[in-house]
């Protein structure tokens, strides 16, 4: 990561900059907890936001969930922690518990939604996510609403047509806001460079009239910077903003992938040099804001929410089969 | 009361509603100055400016896509595909999305939307502006689909349309535009989604069909009787949810079935009811269920000798239930 003398021109001091180092953390372990339960035979599906975390708080700590809605993706373990979703509440959506406040069990894991919090729900057609938040941020237009809506991709989406549809929409209609793309170089095995024939997803905003920003995705300041420009951009009315995040993902696409026969290890270690969770502690270490202690303070803390969490999830119950038939259409709730 | 066309029956109906709900929108291609390609939202946005009836991109996957988003954050969008035959862009859009986020998310996301589509053929529209697309979107729970046959109707299903909390697709026959003109009240008023009408009431023949077909059906129904043949005609309305209940006590009452829909017969919604009526009322018959439908071929011909060879005209109706009856 680049090196900062300052924060100056950022509305970040330290303790931001920590809570943005533990969401990370608590990501990536709530992350390689959910791999343990797959591989005890406790869940069937785990996938992953491993290596995407800097990219992922960076965007979420710009804004603010109290007014801002986003459509994630299903990497974004870490922007859903940051906006509120509890890791309680996740792991009863990995495990299928009727509690999940994503779907009450219904979907697979990290698919991710949650009204109160303003995470819109989202499938597994990849994109559709682009297009609702561009009608989101219609809505908060039109009705003069604050805040501003995100939506999140991996690079392979972009060849998607709703990717430019929505764009284009937005682009048109000057709608607040923000697409993020985190680009880890695979749609499952696919490469970028089969991908699409540019090199940065960003220059695609060219086509639609509007910014195009690469950042660096271990670089969470990086990214929290250019949210903060394309989220105050959104709000004076000027327009939608794409952001690429170069990111990598250190796991298989999913628990049912096998990346090695796509990708070397040599590759993989050397990206896993830039772990953005790495780089930013030790960042942190050479401002004097962290030590050995505080970091061992903090796993223990890690710790303990996800055991709390995991506990909880795996002693609370599944749905009951009666409820299938329920919420195909509006009842009023008893 | 006031008699309009079918066309300014929903265009009325439109304009009452825009001005019942600000948080109603409307928009689509051509929607905006132009007034829509058939003019049904002629003057809307003159009236109610350009936030409210809008001008989008050509691309329906967004238009379908962003009423989603903007329906799950409190407006009540209307837009419209200009005609059925280029829905399917949009399909990813109402069949994983609009149709299942209620059911995905436990009840906790719900998408009131209406999508309004011109359907249907006999105007010289071809393979692309001709199509009825109804049964794709029938065999999904968590959509709603609704066609009106008179120019009442379409004023009360489609404020009915508006009011759901779920998705409903509005389909609007484009030959019954201008040809069919019936009264229609000036006060706001609700068709039920899911109650059929019985149109016509008879003892020897059951016709059950929907849109314009009602009143091809009707018409048939005039030349029958002349020659002393009674038919009853029971319009869906709606063909998700369908009125079960109607259906088969029309079917029990005469005995006799005829299912009329222009839209292709195989897989069609001819298919369900019949297999309804032989669940619940096989033992009623007096006649072997028969479906008058839309060849089997892949979309409807433009040369006029063609185009006329696919539509189900009243013509192939008097027929196939003269046959009926005589059975």
């Amino acid at each position: 990561m680049a090196q900062r003398e300052l924060l100056s021109g950022l509305p970040v001091d330290w303790q931001k900059l920590k809570t943005m180092y533990y969401y990370m953390v608590l990501s990536r372990k709530l992350d390689e907890r959910m791999w343990i339960l797959n591989r005890q035979g406790k869940a069937s599906f785990v996938i992953s936001c491993q290596g995407q975390e800097g990219a992922q708080v960076g965007v979420a700590l710009a804004m603010d969930p109290s007014v801002d809605w986003i459509t994630p993706y299903y990497r974004d373990l870490a922007v859903v922690l940051v906006f509120g979703m509890t890791p309680r509440e996740v792991m009863l959506g990995f495990l299928a518990k009727r509690d999940d406040p994503s779907s009450g069990g219904r979907q697979m894991p990290a698919h991710y939604g949650h009204r109160a919090k303003h995470i819109m729900t989202g499938s597994s057609p990849v994109t559709t996510q682009v297009a609702h938040a561009a009608g989101l941020a219609l809505t908060m237009k039109l009705r003069g609403l604050p805040g501003i809506a995100a939506s999140f991709l991996g690079e392979g989406s972009t060849s998607q047509g709703e990717f430019h549809e929505s764009l284009n929409f937005a682009a048109v209609h000057k709608l607040p806001l923000i697409v993020v793309v985190e680009n880890n170089g695979y749609a499952i095995s696919v490469p970028q460079i089969h991908q699409m024939a540019v090199v940065n997803v960003a220059d695609k905003a060219s086509g639609y009239g509007i910014p195009g920003v690469v950042v660096q995705g271990s670089d969470p300041l990086a990214v929290y910077e250019a949210t903060m420009a394309a989220r105050e951009r959104a709000l004076r009315g000027e327009g939608p903003t794409l952001i690429e995040a170069k990111t990598y993902r250190y796991t298989p696409h999913s628990s049912d992938d096998d990346d090695k026969t796509y990708r070397s290890r040599g590759e993989l270690m050397r990206e896993k040099a830039d772990d953005p969770i790495v780089v930013f502690r030790n960042w942190l270490m050479t401002q004097k804001q962290w030590d050995d202690q505080q970091e061992n303070t903090l796993l223990k803390k890690v710790r303990e929410v996800v055991d709390d969490a995991t506990d909880y999830a795996e002693q609370a119950p599944y749905p009951d089969p009666s409820t299938l038939m329920d919420h195909v259409y509006y009842s009023p709730r008893a | 009361m006031a008699v309009m066309s079918y066309l300014e029956a929903i265009r009325e109906t439109l304009r009452q509603e825009l001005r019942r709900d600000s948080r109603i929108i409307i928009y689509g291609e051509d929607v905006g100055v132009r007034g829509g390609v058939f003019r049904v939202t002629e003057g809307l946005q003159k009236e109610f400016g350009e936030d409210r009836v809008i001008d989008s991109p050509l691309a329906e996957a967004a238009i379908v896509g962003t009423a989603i988003g903007a329906a799950i954050n409190g407006l009540r969008p209307i837009p419209e595909i200009q005609f059925a035959d280029f829905i399917f862009p949009a399909i990813n859009q109402i069949v994983e999305e609009a149709a299942r986020i209620r059911y995905r998310s436990n009840g906790e996301f719900g998408v009131p939307l209406v999508i309004r589509a011109p359907f249907g053929g006999g105007v010289h529209g071809a393979l692309y502006h001709s199509q009825s697309v109804e049964a794709f979107f029938a065999h999904v729970p968590g959509l709603k689909v609704v066609i009106p046959g008179t120019p009442y109707d379409a004023k009360g299903l489609l404020a009915s349309a508006v009011e759901d909390e779920d998705p409903v697709l509005y389909f609007e026959h484009k030959a019954a535009y201008r040809s069919l003109k019936g009264e229609v009240p000036e006060e706001r008023y609700l068709i039920p989604i899911g109650k059929a009408d019985l149109k016509r009431s008879g003892k020897d023949v059951s016709i059950i069909t929907y849109g314009l077909m009602v009143s091809y059906a009707l018409k048939a129904a005039e030349t029958l009787e002349k020659e002393g043949i009674s038919v009853e005609i029971l319009d869906l309305r709606s063909i998700r949810p369908l009125d079960v209940e109607m259906i088969l006590d029309t079917a029990r009452k005469t005995g006799k079935v005829l299912v009329v829909h222009e839209d292709n017969l195989t897989g069609g919604v001819g298919g369900e009811i019949s297999a309804l009526i032989a669940e619940h009322a096989l033992f009623d018959l007096d006649a072997p269920i028969r479906r008058l439908a839309g060849p089997d071929v892949p979309a409807m011909p433009y040369s006029p000798p063609l185009e006329h060879a696919f539509m189900i005209t009243s013509d192939k109706i008097t027929e196939a239930a003269r046959d009926l009856a005589k059975f």
